[in-house]
């Protein structure tokens, strides 16, 4: 029986639509995960003797403190990207195979995922330098292994919560609030978690009590599904409970307004597109590594900029890169009804606009830094608006790859979206900005940096009405391939 | 008034439409009928520039389709799934159809009003997305909403499939209603055979993208069909 499972599992691999790529970027992945793979090696040995280094205390007291941390992050990330069991089973429920063993073998699929031995790469490197610097073999090894139990506990707790978004974004609220708390050192969780991670090492049979939830929590999902295994009830996909919706206040933008309407449920609605945007708020925070100095090679005055363009630019390059991708389901309907492209793509362009502007009031805060890091995010704002936003529909023509909203999966980069002539126009979008400001930073003065960088944007902003045409006329060079390639379900 | 001139489609030599000229004046109830593969759905797609045309062209009421946008605003067509936006619910669809064709809330409910019967209360008010919907109601919407806005030409790809019996019969009086007037051009595609001899004043029989009848629906014509097909 399991010989069929797995012949089935290697075609569906090897013949996914994902996997007939070209050879180029095959390589390229292969050396992405080798990379990260040799990150996380070097983080297991290095992790011990840096902490030692910095003098922060004893290295596995420290990482005992921040390991909850650390599980609810892993938990997060699954949540977000590990794919259920379930996805395959449904062409199997009639023929003659016991229930206990498809759901075995699904449940099984899910222990034997990255997502689970990912973490190896770190645990065991950082055990093993453990061992060499003297700790007690019995400690190590009740440690490791508790550690271990924890991460799959974490594998099966995803399976029963998946889809449970209530449960999830609390949990997710609640230990960001702790995460803040414990910076400010109002509370600190870890207190109160670190003692049993530790209690691992000193007393290794408390691993048993890990193991014993191991295997707790992989039975009460077996029994789950296994009770489950009908099409009405677990296998059924989640229906969220509808509401016409009118948003009367853009009507005053005539077709602009039904077009905005339209996306705002596309956004609101699909979990793929929503995933977009809390990306993109996310963004905001990432000019954190230049203005606070944590970066050295972020240090120079150039990068001021490169921060301002992502800070404001978040949604920009999460959403608006994949214009039109977003509408690949009904893309048919949009090109045979009574829609001009310039709408459409005006429509789009405003999103970007509107979320442009949106993130950079919020990311005032970053006036703590002084009026020279909020500059650099205005002036990073104006270049978005002015060119970058051109860029990414001009880009999006090109990208045919066709978007599932309602899953999660190649939320985070798709290699399709990475061919030659994107890759090129990302050129403009960040090197660009970053010379314009070295022009005036080092010829003049830094204020001159600014002022270029921002007339860019505005110069491009002047353009709009002939920059438009162009994108429209590629679009419309590009419709038959793209109606064609969206119609390949990926 | 439709005209077809010279038109292929090709795909590396497989050569999948081939029509050398074909009128489809204006007011007629058109039905396409052929096995599958025969090109039907090619056709339609060319009729709504999805796909280019090899050689030839089709000018729909004087605008050449492959080179000019403006059939747009008198076309409407329902194909398949891909005519429907998932995450929308059905009067938001209607409503969103409706503003691209240049009517209001008021003129969508008017008309929505008219096919109660038809939805059978599966429909509106269900508090359900579209892509939550059974095919057969998906089906219905996208058929509903190729009727807002008063276009002139219709296209309605093998309505009739994954319909329900009732609403097979509804559907027909639907199409029958349409065809009666002067002004609307409909265009169907069947697999069933009596479905399509009941609504359409002519009948063109597709095989291997050559058009192979061309019949005036007639009392005869059923038989005439079922010869064709059987045989």
């Amino acid at each position: 029986m399991l010989k069929h499972f797995l012949r089935l599992e290697w075609k569906s691999f090897f013949r996914s639509a994902s996997f007939r790529g070209n050879l180029v970027i095959k390589i390229f992945m292969v050396f992405g995960a080798l990379y990260f793979m040799a990150v996380f090696l070097g983080l297991g040995i290095g992790a011990f003797y840096m902490i030692e280094n910095q003098g922060w205390g004893d290295p596995l007291v420290v990482v005992n403190r921040y390991m909850i941390y650390y599980l609810v992050g892993d938990l997060y990330i699954r949540y977000m990207l590990q794919k259920m069991p379930i996805t395959n089973i449904k062409p199997l429920l009639y023929l003659p195979i016991n229930k206990s063993k498809i759901v075995g073998y699904s449940l099984g699929k899910t222990v034997v995922s990255f997502f689970n031995w990912g973490h190896a790469f770190f645990f065991v490197p950082f055990s093993v330098v453990l061992l060499v610097e003297g700790y007690s073999p019995i400690g190590v090894i009740g440690w490791h292994l508790g550690m271990m139990a924890l991460f799959f506990c974490n594998n099966f707790i995803n399976v029963l919560v998946n889809n449970k978004d209530n449960v999830f974004y609390m949990l997710l609220g609640l230990f960001s609030v702790l995460g803040i708390c414990q910076y400010y050192e109002l509370f600190n969780i870890t207190t109160y978690t670190s003692p049993f991670f530790d209690a691992l090492y000193a007393q290794p049979w408390m691993a048993l009590f890990t193991w014993g939830l191991l295997i707790a929590l992989a039975t009460s999902a077996f029994t789950y599904f296994k009770r489950h295994m009908y099409l009405d009830a677990g296998l059924a996909g989640k229906k969220s409970l509808a509401k016409t919706e009118d948003y009367a206040w853009l009507n005053r933008f005539g077709n602009l307004g039904t077009f905005l309407k339209n996306d705002i449920k596309l956004i609101r609605r699909n979990k793929r597109s929503k995933t977009a945007v809390i990306m993109s708020f996310f963004f905001i925070f990432y000019g954190l590594f230049f203005f606070t100095g944590a970066v050295e090679a972020y240090d120079g005055p150039v990068w001021k900029i490169f921060a301002g363009i992502f800070i404001s630019g978040g949604f920009l390059f999460s959403f608006g890169q994949f214009v039109p991708s977003w509408d690949s389901s009904y893309y048919p309907l949009m090109m045979s009804q009574n829609i001009r492209y310039r709408e459409y793509l005006t429509s789009k362009w405003y999103l970007i606009l509107l979320a442009t502007v949106a993130s950079t009031i919020l990311a005032s805060f970053y006036l703590y830094f002084g009026w020279d890091a909020y500059l650099a995010v205005i002036v990073g704002a104006i270049y978005n608006i002015g060119v970058n936003s051109y860029l990414v529909l001009w880009g999006g023509a090109y990208i045919k790859t066709p978007i599932d909203l309602t899953s999660n999966k190649k939320a985070f980069g798709d290699k399709q979206a990475f061919n030659s002539k994107t890759l090129l126009l990302t050129l403009p979008k960040l090197i660009l900005p970053l010379g314009v400001y070295a022009l005036g930073h080092y010829i003049i003065s830094p204020t001159a940096g600014y002022i270029f960088v921002g007339m860019a944007g505005v110069i491009g902003f002047g353009f709009r009405n002939k920059v438009f045409a162009m994108i429209e006329s590629i679009y419309k060079r590009e419709k038959y391939k793209t109606l064609a390639a969206y119609k390949q379900k990926a | 008034m439709i005209t077809v001139q010279n038109l292929t489609k090709k795909y590396g030599d497989a050569i999948v439409l081939n029509i050398e000229s074909l009128e489809i004046p204006k007011g007629q109830s058109f039905g396409l009928v052929g096995n599958n593969g025969a090109g039907k759905t090619t056709f339609f797609s060319l009729m709504l520039d999805l796909i280019q045309p090899t050689t030839g062209h089709i000018v729909n009421n004087g605008v050449q389709i492959d080179s000019s946008e403006a059939w747009k605003p008198f076309t409407s067509a329902f194909i398949d799934e891909t005519f429907l936006i998932g995450y929308l619910t059905p009067e938001e669809y209607f409503y969103f159809i409706g503003e691209i064709r240049g009517r209001n809330k008021a003129d969508v409910d008017q008309l929505l009003e008219g096919f109660e019967d038809f939805f059978h209360d599966e429909i509106l008010g269900q508090k359900k997305y579209l892509r939550d919907l059974s095919k057969g109601n998906q089906k219905k919407v996208g058929i509903v909403a190729s009727l807002i806005g008063d276009p002139e030409v219709i296209i309605l790809d093998e309505p009739f499939a994954n319909l329900d019996p009732t609403t097979q019969i509804k559907l027909k009086g639907i199409i029958k209603e349409l065809a009666s007037s002067k002004e609307v051009t409909v265009l169907v595609s069947s697999h069933d055979l009596i479905h399509v001899t009941e609504v359409c004043e002519r009948i063109v029989v597709l095989n291997k993208g050559e058009l192979v009848r061309d019949i005036q629906t007639s009392k005869e014509t059923l038989k005439e069909l079922e010869v064709f097909f059987g045989g």
